[in-house]
């Protein structure tokens, strides 16, 4: 079996060079072309007299780090052709054109909502786009997080969404920051933008985002989505309020789901994070009469779409009012109390003499008696499960007691309890000895779960 | 006293502490806390007595809802309304909603 598991490994693994290889080549192509493209126009620009040209034209070259960006007065005969389309909409026309070449917006996070966004942004027009995403591209992101591909994965995401948009409109100047967002650079890369956009994933980040966006006074479009439901809001924008006049304080991190554990739908994120891209064309184009509202999308309702009517900024917002006590940004991991990442954090709630490795439970497995209790919900219980095993989502197990009583052969049977990553089983196991003091005398959980059962013992069990 | 019919909802996660319902019409006195109209405040105690399956503290953080959710009345901001001392009212949607952080 694992000569055969090598074998389509290696399989894969060609593919996957001679793919690289191909784009590797093509890209090499469009590389000579831009440069040639490059030189040419460097050239005319030398050659014409016009000093405003000559500025914009090292301007962009050196990005526009210190110094205003160039301000365009006219379309391209590129441009003419390029937006056609939207150009002769009454609603957006060439001034709508214009104001979008001037506009620099930045995206926080190339994920489920900044690739859509990023996307639509750059097709449409946007001069200047910045993207920050530390993280790097993995093919759990791929359902959703649609800038990216296949051929990308383990490469920065906020590289591989620039190498997206420069084949998708090479006019966009598109910056891409490989770093996590942090009160130590925030401040310094929100300002170079006119418009922000949440994309991030996490609540350390946004109250950061809205804190640097207050300070230096930039309107912020956010966007979250989970499982089938989305949110949109515009925060510091026209008198309306910011994140924090609606949540002084931040959830308590035990209420935070994150699309990892929750799920999440990835035509869910792709619906919200372009009504990010449409908020964004609004401002930038100055065309936005809309209300402070908050747009809440299920896909599992009707009416999809619900829009509700905020608060107004308020006076005594401690970001925002009248006398404000936050002037700079502060610490918001301490703040929130939960990391600036989505990623969840393994638990560690039982002691080594309570947990067994995935490896000493399989060679017990077939040879000694006992019970293996799988406390996923139901729902990932019916993607995948070890045979034999009994499920018992978590949430149940306190009023399911008796069941685990009565699958005890003796009392002496051990019992066993399994999730996806090893977290909730630790629960779980918590939970068992307390209910089952006195039945139980062996009740442990499978370290890292069907996880690292996967990496372990099974390769051909699905890592999901 | 007589009895209030309103509508209430959970969304973005909130459901999942109210056994995964996302709409329901309830009917409640309107003197919880007799003689006084019942408010938001009385609801919300109501709710956690009646209707929450697990995990109060998810919901609830002394007489109001815990940071993180927004409470929206007839789709409005609950502060527009007088948020705990706002008096409930016959027919009334009441939005339980939690603020998502995924993307």
């Amino acid at each position: 079996m694992n000569i055969e598991m090598d074998k389509s490994e290696n399989q894969e693994l060609i593919v996957l060079v001679s793919r690289l290889k191909k784009e590797n080549e093509q890209l090499r192509i469009r590389v000579k072309e831009l440069e040639e493209k490059l030189n040419n126009k460097q050239n005319s620009l030398l050659n014409s007299n016009t000093n405003s040209k000559l500025k914009e034209s090292t301007l962009q070259k050196t990005e526009t780090f210190d110094k205003a960006p160039p301000i365009y007065k006219d379309l391209t005969l590129a441009e003419y052709m390029l937006y056609g389309r939207q150009l002769i909409l009454s609603d957006f026309g060439k001034s709508g054109q214009l104001k979008l070449k001037n506009t620099s917006i930045l995206i926080v996070g190339a994920g489920g909502l900044g690739a859509p966004a990023a996307i639509y942004l750059a097709a449409a027009g946007v001069g200047k786009l910045g993207i920050v995403d530390y993280d790097k591209v993995e093919r759990s992101n791929l359902h959703r997080q649609i800038i990216h591909n296949e051929l990308r994965e383990g490469i920065s995401k906020a590289q591989s969404a620039k190498m997206t948009i420069e084949e998708l409109n090479s006019l966009c100047n598109c910056v891409a920051y490989e770093i996590l967002l942090e009160s130590s650079n925030a401040l310094e890369i929100v300002q170079k933008y006119d418009i922000v956009i949440d994309a991030t994933d996490n609540v350390a980040t946004r109250y950061l985002l809205n804190d640097a966006c207050v300070l230096s006074g930039k309107p912020l479009i956010s966007g979250g989505a989970l499982r089938m439901d989305g949110q949109l809001t515009v925060y510091n924008y026209k008198r309306g309020p910011c994140y924090r006049c609606l949540f002084p304080k931040p959830p308590p991190p035990e209420s935070i789901l994150n699309c990892a554990d929750g799920g999440i739908l990835g035509v869910v994120t792709g619906v919200i994070g372009c009504l990010q891209a449409l908020q964004a064309i609004k401002i930038a184009t100055e065309n936005d009469e809309s209300p402070n509202n908050l747009l809440i999308f299920s896909a599992t309702s009707y009416p999809l779409f619900r829009s509700i009517k905020l608060r107004s900024k308020k006076k005594d917002c401690a970001l925002c009012g009248d006398h404000p006590s936050i002037t700079r940004l502060e610490d918001y991991v301490q703040f929130c109390g939960s990391g600036a990442t989505d990623k969840s954090p393994s638990v560690k709630a039982l002691g080594h003499e309570d947990r067994i490795e995935p490896k000493i439970y399989h060679n017990l497995r077939n040879k000694t008696p006992h019970v293996l209790i799988d406390v996923r919900e139901t729902v990932q219980y019916d993607i995948c499960s070890l045979p034999n095993s009994i499920n018992i989502p978590l949430k149940d197990l306190p009023d399911r007691i008796g069941e685990v009583k009565n699958l005890l052969e003796t009392p002496n049977t051990p019992v066993y309890v399994i999730c996806r990553l090893g977290n909730d089983s630790q629960h779980a196991v918590n939970i068992l000895k307390t209910h089952l003091k006195s039945e139980l005398k062996e009740v442990k959980d499978i370290i890292g779960g069907l996880h690292k059962w996967s990496i372990e013992v099974d390769q051909e069990f699905p890592i999901y | 006293m007589s009895l209030l019919k309103i509508k209430l909802s959970f969304s973005g996660g909130i459901e999942l502490l109210f056994d995964n319902i996302k709409q329901k019409s309830v009917e409640i006195s309107s003197s919880i806390n007799s003689p006084n109209p019942t408010t938001m405040k009385d609801l919300i105690s109501w709710m956690k007595d009646n209707l929450l399956k697990e995990r109060p503290e998810l919901f609830v953080s002394g007489d109001t809802v815990r940071p993180g959710i927004l409470v929206l009345i007839n789709d409005s901001d609950w502060e527009l309304e007088g948020e705990l001392e706002y008096e409930i009212k016959d027919g009334d949607d009441i939005v339980f909603i939690s603020t998502l952080h995924g993307g």
